[in-house]
């Protein structure tokens, strides 16, 4: 007996309502067409709202000798070159509109003393770029987004999760999603798709995202033909909280630092000089005397002179290389006792800065561990917060290999090569979620309509339908912690040939499993179900990230091998790693080549 | 540490009873922890909506011995009243599912609220703010959307009567009414008691404030100042006058 599902038709179906999702809507809508968006948690609630720090756009407020050239350098630098330049160039030239249309739209940044927005320092930003609201940024961005959007004329669908993407020949023409209060299902037709579904994190044990981030995006687009990249690149953010065990994972703003916070270990030594990569000397302060020095010229009234300013300390180095660190401190045992280290913000700024400018951490270690952090250093270790790789897309209209499918935010890939600097993810989303709007909308504008195929939506439904009518098999909790602890030790921070073939192993037996999985109670708001669905999808991904990581022979950015532990200059420093299924749907990794910078922008690379 | 019953409220739209479940909770717990706990290890199917666990997204809201609270920011200590903890959902809304309530109706009353009308941008194409003038209104601007205000708000609550916007409304339009740069007027909407936000159905209980998990002074820095607005540009032209004039000095509680 088929199951009944409801139906709607769309110029631009958007999937995911976090910044890069809202963005891309607003902007279809914008541009005439009918829009649907669609996400699995209440509007406002996606990881989005959970960013802290800022967005990074060079509007040079605070200091003027920035400019988009060395914001283009430093994302590039910090992606160690294997970025889609081209995204890189576009991100950095139009971030700053971006935030200035948010102000337009409502949005209240923090002020510079002559009333124009304030921007502050953050990991392997040059000048200090990060517009901010406190420490609660994101809910700044998303807020603004999500009333502008609910005046644009866009059909909302919250609560429903979207369970494959349907296509008319090789085009993409629609997805299939339920409705999580109610599990009634929803057939979508649309002449153009955006992915904006955001990340993977729930794929490790300790992370720092919600229960969201199950790659559904990422796996929906693979299995409808779409190539990902550089899905090897999974940022652990060196700062997450470690105690108590019931939070470890959550996030600790880089912003912290950026306000002068500094990394310690248990004999009270800043060891983060220690580990200075020859990439970064020139920039980063070697000694404790200029660190310190560098803090008191951020705060001064008028801005260092550039030729005589100190260096930036190394505790805001990018993130791949304080995780590092860190990591190599505990195992070194010079650890907190909880296994991690300090991070001390207490003895460098005065109580009432703090509170100021970092008033949700304040509260959040206060409330949460028990820890007054204008009095006591914080005790923080890495935790699983971002993934570079993602769906390979066209710079300018963020198209996917796949004709009608478009993705934009952290699904896609090439933005940020092989490691993200803090604040340029939610500039991303601005940037691409806007590109990703005016594409879908021109696509759907200079292409027909599109067929619908009921084959293809009831069999998704009959796959999600399964679980329900088992009457034995393991439960979706059970394979998601195996999977989630096998990542972390097989497929972690620091990876070596024979605990990545064990990881795949591991995602093969637990997909074996997964097909018997089994399901209690009904569709009608079934944490259990939901879980079970999107396992589905986490187990594609973690495959996917496993199999980059084997075949990514040297170390760089976020991706750091034992056995192979120098970064490349020649075979690995010009290729991408592609996920894309074989003619019979079974995934296999290639090295692909860069794309070739021009000349013009590769100058403003040296030195 | 000991186990703690959790009594639950499971059930749906039609029907539903408290269940007992006992836990054994660890140092640090927080009641979203045991509730997980729970789903994790004895019912999958038990329904609650949490997203950040850092008292970030407002999706966790419950009634935590009858007092409405963000699970994620409870420590079970704090909560314990004779080995017991009672979590139920908001109780303004309708029950979609165990700890779910349907809070759709909080999304059209925000779609009544006209955008931000700024004024036109310097010459340069930006806008100058000075740090004192966002001061009040990123107060505002910190909602979380919880809707705890909402559900303890005797008139939404108890009277049901839904032409009144709620606390949270009024966060939301005094955040636009005092916006530095909105040129706009919403008072009409405000005034409205019928299709609008019915501002004088509020009888000023602070309840909301009290609940509010972000320190929101809702009553005193939104609710009230609204009130003498509305109060100023309807009944008394001469207050209505000096306003404009002065602009408006009243001192927000921080
Ligand atoms: C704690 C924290 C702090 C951060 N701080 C910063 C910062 O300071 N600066 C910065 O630049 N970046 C920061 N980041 C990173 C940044 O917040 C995220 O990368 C970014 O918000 C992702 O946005 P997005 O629009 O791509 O996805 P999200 O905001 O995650 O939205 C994804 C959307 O997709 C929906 N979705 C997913 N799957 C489905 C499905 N199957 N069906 C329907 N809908 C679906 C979800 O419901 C959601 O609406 C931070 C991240 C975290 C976790
Ligand atoms: S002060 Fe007004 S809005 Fe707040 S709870 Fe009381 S009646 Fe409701
Ligand atoms: S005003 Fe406070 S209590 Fe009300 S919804 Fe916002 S954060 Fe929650
Ligand atoms: S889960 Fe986000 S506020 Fe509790």
């Amino acid at each position: 007996m088929a199951v009944p599902y409801t139906t709607s038709e769309h110029d631009v179906v958007v999937i995911g309502a976090g910044g890069a999702g809202l963005r891309a809507a607003i902007e279809a809508a914008q541009q005439g067409c009918s829009t649907a968006l669609i996400c699995k948690s209440l509007l406002g609630k996606a990881h989005t709202v959970m960013a802290e720090g800022g967005v990074a756009a060079a509007m040079g407020n605070v200091d003027s000798h920035d400019n988009w050239q060395i914001h283009f350098r430093d994302t590039m630098r910090g992606g160690k070159f294997l970025n889609n330049f081209k995204m890189a160039e576009l991100h950095a030239r139009e971030a700053p509109d971006r935030v200035r249309e948010l102000e337009a739209w409502g949005a209240v940044f923090d002020r510079t003393a002559d009333g124009r927005i304030l921007q502050r320092n953050f990991g392997g930003h040059r000048f200090p770029r990060l517009a901010h609201v406190g420490d609660r940024t994101g809910l700044e961005i998303i807020r603004t987004l999500q009333d502008k959007a609910v005046h644009s004329g866009i059909d909302l669908f919250m609560e429903m999760t979207v369970i494959g993407l349907t296509k008319d020949g090789d085009r993409v023409s629609g997805c299939v999603a339920y409705d999580r209060k109610t599990g009634e299902f929803h057939a979508f037709t649309a002449k153009a798709v955006v992915l904006a579904t955001g990340g993977i994190g729930k794929s490790f044990r300790i992370n720092s995202n919600s229960w969201e981030y199950t790659g559904d995006g990422h796996a929906m687009a693979y299995r409808a033909g779409a190539e990902l990249i550089d899905m090897e690149f999974v940022q652990f953010h060196p700062t997450g909280m470690v105690w108590p065990p019931s939070v470890a994972g959550l996030l600790v703003t880089e912003g912290v630092r950026g306000e002068g916070g500094v990394l310690k270990n248990n004999q009270g030594e800043r060891f983060m000089f220690n580990y200075i990569a020859e990439m970064f000397q020139a920039e980063t302060a070697d000694t404790e005397a200029e660190a310190n020095r560098w803090l008191i010229e951020q705060q001064a009234a008028v801005r260092p002179d550039p030729r005589t300013a100190a260096r930036r300390p190394p505790d805001l180095l990018p993130r791949d290389e304080v995780a590092r660190a860190i990591d190599a401190e505990v195992k070194a045992g010079r650890g907190s006792l909880h296994g991690g280290v300090f991070l001390d913000i207490a003895s460098r700024r005065t109580p009432a800065e703090i509170r100021r400018a970092l008033p949700s951490m304040y509260q959040q270690f206060k409330e949460l561990a028990g820890v007054d952090i204008t009095r006591e250093p914080m005790e923080i270790g890495p935790t699983c917060h971002y993934i570079m790789g993602g769906i390979r897309v066209d710079a300018a209209t963020a198209l996917s290999t796949v004709p009608g499918l478009f993705a934009a935010g952290e699904v896609a890939g090439g933005m940020h090569g092989a490691n993200r600097l803090g604040g340029n993810s939610l500039s991303d989303l601005l940037v691409f979620g806007r590109r990703a709007g005016l594409g879908a909308a021109d696509f759907a504008r200079s292409n027909g309509s599109v067929g619908q195929d009921p084959e293809q939506i009831e069999g998704f439904i009959g796959e999600v339908m399964a679980p329900l009518d088992r009457a034995s098999g393991p439960g979706p909790y059970e394979i998601a912690s195996q999977l989630a602890a096998s990542m972390e030790k097989n497929v972690g921070i620091i990876r070596q040939a024979d605990e990545l073939e064990l990881g795949i192993a591991k995602v093969a037996e637990l997909a074996q499993a997964y097909r018997s999985v089994r399901v209690v109670g009904g569709r009608d708001f079934n944490p259990g179900w939901n879980l079970a669905i999107d396992l589905h999808n986490m187990l594609t991904v973690s495959e996917a990230i496993a199999r980059a990581a084997i075949t990514r022979q040297e170390s760089r950015g976020a991706h750091t091998r034992r056995d192979f532990p120098r970064t490349d200059k020649q075979q690995w420093a010009q290729v991408n790693v592609t996920i894309r299924a074989d003619a019979d749907g079974l995934m296999t990794a290639t090295p692909t080549p860069l794309l070739q910078m021009t000349p013009e922008l590769a100058k403003l690379l040296e030195g | 540490m000991a186990d703690v019953r959790f009594r639950v409220w499971r059930g749906n739209a039609s029907s539903g009873a408290f269940v007992d479940y006992d836990v054994p909770v660890t140092e640090g717990w927080v009641v979203l922890d045991a509730i997980h706990w729970i789903q994790a290890q004895l019912q999958n199917d038990l329904a609650v909506r949490w997203n950040c666990k850092a008292g970030k997204c407002g999706s966790c809201s419950a009634e935590i011995n009858g007092k409405p609270r963000l699970m994620c920011m409870s420590r079970i200590e704090d909560c314990v009243i004779d080995g017991t903890i009672t979590v139920q959902p908001m109780a303004t809304f309708p029950p979609v599912k165990d700890l779910v309530t349907d809070v759709a109706w909080n999304y059209t009353v925000n779609q009544r609220i006209p955008p931000l009308a700024p004024k036109p941008p310097e010459a340069d194409g930006t806008w100058r703010m000075q740090p004192y003038d966002v001061d009040r209104v990123q107060e505002f601007r910190k909602c979380i959307e919880c809707f705890l205000c909402q559900d303890v708000c005797h008139v939404l609550r108890d009277h049901q009567t839904w032409a009144f916007g709620g606390p949270r409304f009024m966060v939301r339009t005094a955040s636009l009414e005092m916006h530095p740069l909105d040129t706009g007027s919403r008072l009409a909407l405000l005034r409205d008691a019928r299709d609008g936000l019915g501002l004088g159905y509020c009888n000023i209980t602070k309840c909301c404030t009290e609940v509010c998990p972000e320190g929101i002074h809702i009553t005193d820095n939104a609710i009230i100042p609204l009130k003498e607005r509305v109060v100023g540009e309807y009944f008394d032209p001469l207050a209505r006058g000096l306003t404009r004039i002065l602009g408006w000095t009243r001192e927000p509680r921080t």
